[in-house]
């Protein structure tokens, strides 16, 4: 039996406990700002929130935090093109005279 | 796959790492299934700013974020059940497996009264009173119906997993030296809440 295929170590009950409450704080934090009219900013507040909060679950709940190198760097690649989409079609979009 | 790592023929190959790699391999299929429909919504959204804000009052705020609450307790207790295993302490595995479950039935409840009642206020796809609507909130609850009820399915299927590795777990089969399908479904379950983060400021919050 390979012990080495598991992980080098693991996080205890305590670090998800924390993770979660900053989980639950930043959603209040989104809804609240929500409330307040921002306009533009009110999106990208909120979006901006949701990336942290997806951070701290790849990273924590999902274990990249102390994964082998390699699955960090297979998410980076895949959010380089998803990102790359997205920017190609706002160029495309954001010209278009009349919807 | 049988408890034991050796059979007649020799020793049963087993990689842990691969193993993850496949389930985070499949999460970016999924990236790509959501994140189609993340583009659709954007640009709909960018063309119809003031209709998408219109069409948003009709959804429930606080079901959203008791959904969101919801959401992120279940990833929680599916991180801990898979702790407990590594400390070698099956029962609280088993307890926070069942948890998450728990916790996936009662938000597809809450997305249950939510779309009931939209369609008790004639609100459905190809109904008369959303198709007399402005063309943009047409979109928007097209949107929604799909984006949120995809991610329904996702959720169902996610308990349906866990609920499969709550019986592995009870018969001995993830154990504290062999628990990579464990972590592979709450690498599945993960994802579903992150897709969820992004729904809930996306539809929930314009306004």
């Amino acid at each position: 039996m390979h012990k080495d295929e598991t992980h080098q170590h693991m996080h205890g009950y305590g670090i998800y406990i924390l993770v979660w409450l900053g989980l639950l704080t930043l959603t209040a934090v989104t809804v609240a700002v929500a409330g307040i009219n921002f306009g533009a900013l009110t999106i990208t507040t909120a979006l901006v929130i949701a990336s942290i909060k997806s951070y701290l679950v790849l990273t924590i709940f999902m274990h990249l935090s102390i994964e082998q190198r390699v699955f960090r760097i297979f998410l980076l690649v895949a959010l380089f093109f998803f990102i790359i989409s997205i920017v190609l079609l706002f160029a495309d979009y954001s010209f278009i005279e009349n919807y | 796959m049988s408890s034991s790592e050796h059979s007649a023929a020799g020793h049963v190959h087993r990689d842990d790492i691969a193993s993850r790699m496949g389930m985070w391999l499949f999460l970016f299929t999924e990236l790509l299934l959501f994140g189609g429909m993340f583009f659709l919504y954007s640009v709909y959204r960018f063309m119809n700013p003031e209709a998408f804000h219109v069409a948003a009052k009709e959804l429930n705020t606080l079901i959203g974020c008791f959904n969101t609450a919801i959401l992120l307790t279940s990833s929680l207790t599916m991180a801990l059940s898979i702790t407990a295993i590594q400390k070698d302490n099956k029962r609280l595995s088993v307890i926070f497996q069942v948890l998450t479950i728990v916790l996936a039935l009662a938000f597809m409840v809450n997305k249950y009264f939510e779309w009931t009642t939209k369609f008790h206020h004639g609100i459905y796809p190809g109904s008369d009173i959303l198709l007399n609507k402005d063309s943009g909130e047409i979109l928007f609850f097209g949107l929604y119906y799909v984006m949120t009820g995809l991610h329904g399915l996702h959720v169902v299927i996610g308990a349906v997993l866990i609920g499969v590795m709550t019986r592995l777990t009870i018969k001995g089969v993830i154990t504290k030296d062999s628990f990579v399908k464990l972590e592979s479904a709450g690498l599945y379950w993960h994802l579903v809440d992150i897709i969820w983060i992004f729904l809930f400021p996306l539809f929930y919050l314009i306004t």
